[in-house]
């Protein structure tokens, strides 16, 4: 460090400090003040007065809900939503690991102009919307969709997807099955050949070069994709509205009914605990992996 | 490619564009169905060039992007000169981590915590509506920041560093020399940060339906309304004009990459990383 700093070296430090002042304002502004107001709103009643009662509602109201075998049992209600939405989150990004590690493994080692066409065609789905994506698989599931009109066309009994877990499923891992491919992508693109080349010299199986020098090397590419899939589908609302028929209610939903109910403060306190439970997550996934994982930005 | 993966490859875009192909076939349907083909025809799309409601929501979501990605762009560049100057450790770990928020936290959130504050001010105001235009904007630009940010950053730290010193050690004024050397050297940056900032202002759903108000619709909330009723294949020849649109600029930045990288093939010019001794 240099004290002795000449006039002109002050005002450059100036102008720098000045370049960040207005997004410094914004973001304590717009981005910590509003998470602050979620607090707020979750721990006080509709006339502001401090209270824990939107919290208890979420862990203890019950409903009476139909079980498979046909009799109804009463449940906790936010509870269950809660647990089918980390449900299906975990069972989407799951899978969309599962079909995207080998589709970005075969592009990181395809041509360069046909890695480019690849991408190129990946990200297009992206930019549609993703809401009119979301509708045509509805009609494509529904009991008298694209799909079972097609399978009757075969002579093949019809399926019955719409309203089920699978449906959602399909959903999600449609709708976020890009943000998979492309962290996991680019890191594999960036991944030193020479050195699967020498595991396999060295005698290395197949399985093992996988397990053992492409997977840990992958493995930042992994936590970032799952990251990206599983946030966006666990606090999803639109996929389940459509998809789910009415039928599965989701965290994302019951926060969204409660806005639409205008009942803000429930509203808040459901968005608190998911923003909690999150952050705990995450922070876990960082920890187990932190050996591995470079630092951040 | 080995034939397994060239078929699995092929089946992974089969699933990926099923539903788009099947949008693409069906916003020609002349009957109303969109799971029942009866004919080819035009109609809807003629429908659609009718549908005041729908043509004003696509003329608000491209003023909403275009005012969101600008402002964030220029806050955005400058917040990455700063951040990038920064000596402090724990303000650059600070200014990162409320950086990365937005984009950690689910849009849900983003979309929550924004319409709570601006209810809670307007209530303090005495308004009785207190979601517009203007929260929608704020709201635009807080997220598309991030993006822009972090498309910037990468490009200063890459710049070398004693280029902007070598023009002020030429007379050069510190502004100057940042719009003369830096400006140019980041701009591939600033760019894919506007770019992506307008595009995603563009598509966004979740946060503009938590902070939209009633006067002000964009096209996502209007397919979002468009979508509690029955839907005819109205939406999807929206939706095929949008896929060709896009596929036309993908294309077309594609080919101007191309440009761009048969001219950088040309060696970089090394500096000396000597630090400017004070006078």
């Amino acid at each position: 460090m240099r004290n002795n700093l000449t006039r002109e070296e002050k005002r450059i430090a100036w102008a720098d400090h000045a370049a960040l002042g207005p997004y410094s304002l914004w973001a304590v502004i717009f981005i910590l003040v509003p998470l602050v107001f979620v607090a707020y709103y979750a721990f006080t009643d509709n006339s502001f007065n401090f209270t824990l009662e939107n919290i208890q509602r979420f862990f203890t109201a019950t409903s009476s809900m139909a079980q498979d075998d046909g009799s109804v049992r009463e449940v906790r209600t936010y509870l269950v939503i809660f647990w089918r939405s980390l449900k299906l989150a975990i069972i989407s990004t799951a899978i969309c690991l599962v079909l995207a590690y080998p589709l970005a493994y075969i592009m990181a080692r395809a041509e360069e102009k046909v890695q480019k066409t690849f991408m190129t065609i990946i990200m297009i789905p992206m930019w549609m919307n993703f809401l009119i994506r979301t509708y045509a698989w509805m009609t494509i599931l529904q009991d008298t969709g694209i799909l079972n009109n097609f399978l009757t066309a075969l002579h093949l009994p019809a399926v019955h997807i719409i309203g089920t877990e699978a449906a959602v499923v399909i959903g999600m891992v449609y709708d976020y099955f890009p943000y998979m491919v492309l962290p996991l992508y680019s890191i594999m693109a960036k991944m030193d050949i020479k050195l699967i080349e020498a595991a396999r010299d060295l005698g290395c199986s197949n399985a093992g070069v996988l397990r053992r020098v492409i997977w840990p090397l992958s493995l930042p590419g992994v936590i970032n994709g799952i990251t990206m899939v599983l946030i966006p589908s666990i606090s999803t609302f639109y996929i389940s509205q459509k998809l789910g028929d009415g039928k599965f209610f989701l965290i994302g939903d019951a926060i969204e009914g409660q806005y639409v109910a205008n009942n803000l403060h429930f509203a808040a306190a459901m968005a608190f605990i998911l923003m909690v439970v999150l952050l705990v997550c995450m922070g876990l996934m960082r920890v187990l992996t932190n050996r591995h994982v470079e630092g951040g930005v | 490619m080995k034939p397994l993966a060239k078929l699995y490859t092929a089946l992974i875009f089969l699933f990926l564009f099923a539903p788009i192909a099947i949008l693409l076939v069906f916003s020609f349907n002349s009957g109303n169905s969109l799971s029942v083909f009866s004919g080819f025809s035009l109609y809807w799309y003629k429908e659609l060039f009718h549908d005041t409601n729908t043509l004003g929501a696509l003329k608000n979501t491209l003023v909403l992007a275009l005012c969101a990605s600008l402002i964030a762009t220029i806050m955005g560049t400058a917040a990455a000169v700063g951040i990038n100057k920064l000596r402090s450790k724990y303000m650059r770990a600070a200014m990162n981590t409320v950086t990365n928020i937005p984009m950690v936290n689910p849009d849900i959130i983003t979309g929550i915590s924004l319409m709570l504050m601006f209810v809670f001010v307007g209530r303090l105001m005495g308004l009785s509506t207190s979601l517009n235009f203007w929260t929608m904007l704020i709201a635009h630009i807080t997220f598309c920041l991030p993006y822009v940010i972090l498309q910037v950053l990468p490009k200063l730290r890459q710049m070398d560093k004693s280029l902007p010193e070598a023009a002020m050690d030429l007379g050069c004024t510190p502004f100057r020399a940042f719009l003369k050397v830096e400006l140019p050297e980041i701009f591939p940056g600033i760019l894919t940060g506007l770019i992506m900032a307008f595009t995603l202002s563009l598509d966004d759903f979740v946060i503009s339906y938590f902070t939209a108000g009633n006067g002000f619709e964009t096209l996502p909330i209007r397919i979002y309304s468009m979508t509690k009723k029955t839907v005819t294949p109205k939406m999807y020849a929206l939706a095929t004009i949008t896929f060709f649109v896009i596929l036309a600029l993908l294309l077309m930045s594609n080919l101007a990459d191309t440009d761009d990288r048969g001219k950088e093939k040309q060696p970089r010019r090394k500096h000396g990383r000597k630090k400017r001794t004070d006078p």
